[in-house]
């Protein structure tokens, strides 16, 4: 059984069922039902419209729900009225969903959830999982997340701006579980791409691609993080690089510049460099500074920093970052990196052991603690 | 089988013997400690006995509340006397003895010039739930 194929029908299913009349969270529930019971069913006996038979099993399953419960009594003339079966209506509810999902009135971590559980189409474990909390809190938070849209009007036009951060969130989860998140927030992003004619969507979809095609030289195989400047290139995705750089480059030709195309922009000048050495920095600074245009964020002026000593030399880059707070996250490691190479290896490696006390994960602080040992072995020479 | 805390702290235990800060170990004494770690912690999964292994961050603070209508209040970063946490380790083990045994194993991890570090480490029991029958303790 094809599960890619069953969770993609997803978010039209759904959609189908609210149109119908179901209300989003009970809608939502049922389309989960009959997931769980395709995933039973179909190895043995799979259908020969995989899409119908889940319009059908869902609205079969929220008819049992919403007829169980008493409460919900006035609901009866409604559902006593069952659509006719035959084809599924050709509108597309796809996009609503999205907007849906990743309501302003979420938090991140709900609408993460909410998207991956309706639009994509995982099951709460998967996605409690994925995120290393217990099922049972993942499921209390799907619940609310469905509670505080349930006022929201289906039809209403929603902000792309958010839905993109949402898938933004995800990518950046990476892996964990059984759940790849990176490979499902990119599913999910190309879906929203077919969806909408956007250039910072498709930017977005562009620079995921960028950076998964690097995934696999990003680690060595005792799970240390491996720099840009050391992967092994010859193993990225040329595949994913060259239809990163395809929707990149039609999404630029709209002249619609947005903070994830100028991100893509710059993964698809290193993806370009044949080695690190022949990267373009100086075009990378430029886009950094339609970055900084654009979104104003420190978090930018840092990355730029680490440009601008590339491509104008460490002094530079060190001037650069003179105007950045000392409290900005990283900072410590990209003064490191630079005044390494300024030649000052005794600032470096004190710099890069303050960085390690302050990373925010476990292989940054190794990598780091790393850096800071292998200079002082070579001041020990 | 009962749960037990294996707790790695920043300041606050006695000193290890082999206690060299780690940005002086050469990159593959790191590498070296770095997979220790990773197999010891993929053994006790492969023993039925890994529940959860965590690291925490040096940073943090103390908080308490200040009364209705105020905001916390909030003491820290941590005075350098405080005893520190790093990390923790819980496993779920048949006796104690196995506890200290891989409360043993995991000090020895290695450290500068590949030799052990010989770290203290902290175990503790867990409270656990009530038993379901207590009569053969003599007092139900």
């Amino acid at each position: 059984m094809n599960e890619a194929l069953l969770r993609s029908l997803t978010p039209s299913v759904l959609g189908i069922l609210v149109r119908r009349g179901a209300d989003f969270a009970a809608a939502e529930d049922a389309v989960q039902d009959a997931l769980v019971e395709a995933v039973r069913v179909w190895p043995a006996d799979s259908p020969r419209d995989p899409k119908g038979w889940l319009i059908t099993v869902a609205w079969r399953k929220f008819l049992d729900a919403t007829r169980a419960d008493a409460a919900r009594r006035r609901r009866e003339d409604l559902v006593d009225e069952e659509p006719a079966p035959g084809p599924a209506p050709a509108v597309d509810d796809t996009l609503q969903l999205y907007f849906l999902c990743a309501h302003p009135s979420l938090t991140p971590s709900s609408a993460v959830a909410l998207t991956l559980r309706a639009v994509g189409g995982l099951t709460t474990r998967q996605i409690a999982q994925a995120y290393l909390v217990p099922e049972a809190t993942m499921a209390q938070r799907i619940s609310r997340a469905k509670r505080t849209v349930s006022g929201v009007r289906f039809d209403q036009p929603g902000d792309v701006a958010t839905v993109l951060r949402v898938l933004y969130l995800v990518f950046n989860e990476g892996y964990s579980g059984d759940v790849d998140l990176a490979a499902e927030s990119i599913r999910l992003t190309r879906r929203l791409a077919a969806a909408i004619d956007h250039p910072e969507v498709a930017g977005l979809l562009a620079l995921m691609l960028l950076h998964h095609a690097r995934r696999a030289t990003r680690t060595a195989p005792d799970g240390s993080l491996v720099p840009l400047a050391e992967q092994d290139r010859g193993r990225w995705d040329t595949a994913s690089i060259a239809e990163g750089v395809e929707i990149l480059q039609a999404a630029l030709a709209l002249d619609r510049l947005g903070e994830f195309q100028a991100q893509a922009a710059i993964a698809a000048l290193h993806a370009d460099a044949p080695t690190a050495e022949e990267t373009d920095w100086v075009q990378i600074v430029e886009w950094y500074d339609e970055l900084a245009r654009l979104t104003d964020s420190p978090v930018v002026r840092l990355n730029r920093a680490v440009a601008v000593g590339e491509a104008d030399g460490p002094r530079a880059g060190l001037a650069a970052l003179a105007a950045l707070d000392d409290s900005l996250p990283r900072r410590a490691a990209v003064a490191a990196y630079l005044h390494e190479r300024d030649g000052d290896l005794a600032t470096a490696a004190g710099l890069y052991a303050e960085a390690a006390r302050k990373a925010p994960n476990l292989a940054e602080r190794d990598h780091l603690t790393r850096q800071a040992a292998r200079l002082n072995a070579r001041r020990r020479r | 089988m009962a749960k037990y805390l294996l707790l790695k702290h920043y300041r606050g235990a006695p000193a290890a013997v082999n206690d060299v800060p780690m940005d002086r170990w050469t990159p593959e004494e790191i590498s070296a400690h770095v997979g220790y770690m990773n197999d010891f912690a993929a053994r006790l999964e492969g023993t039925g006995e890994f529940v959860d292994g965590q690291a925490l961050a040096p940073e943090g603070m103390f908080v308490r509340y200040d009364g209705e209508g105020r905001p916390p209040v909030t003491d820290g970063p941590f005075a350098e006397t405080k005893d520190l946490i790093a990390g923790w380790m819980v496993i779920d083990v048949d006796s104690y003895e196995r506890a200290i045994e891989l409360a043993g194993e995991l000090s020895a991890a290695p450290g500068a010039g590949g030799k052990p570090i010989h770290e203290w480490l902290e175990v503790r029991p867990f409270l656990g739930s009530a038993p379901t029958i207590t009569e053969c303790h003599g007092h139900g």
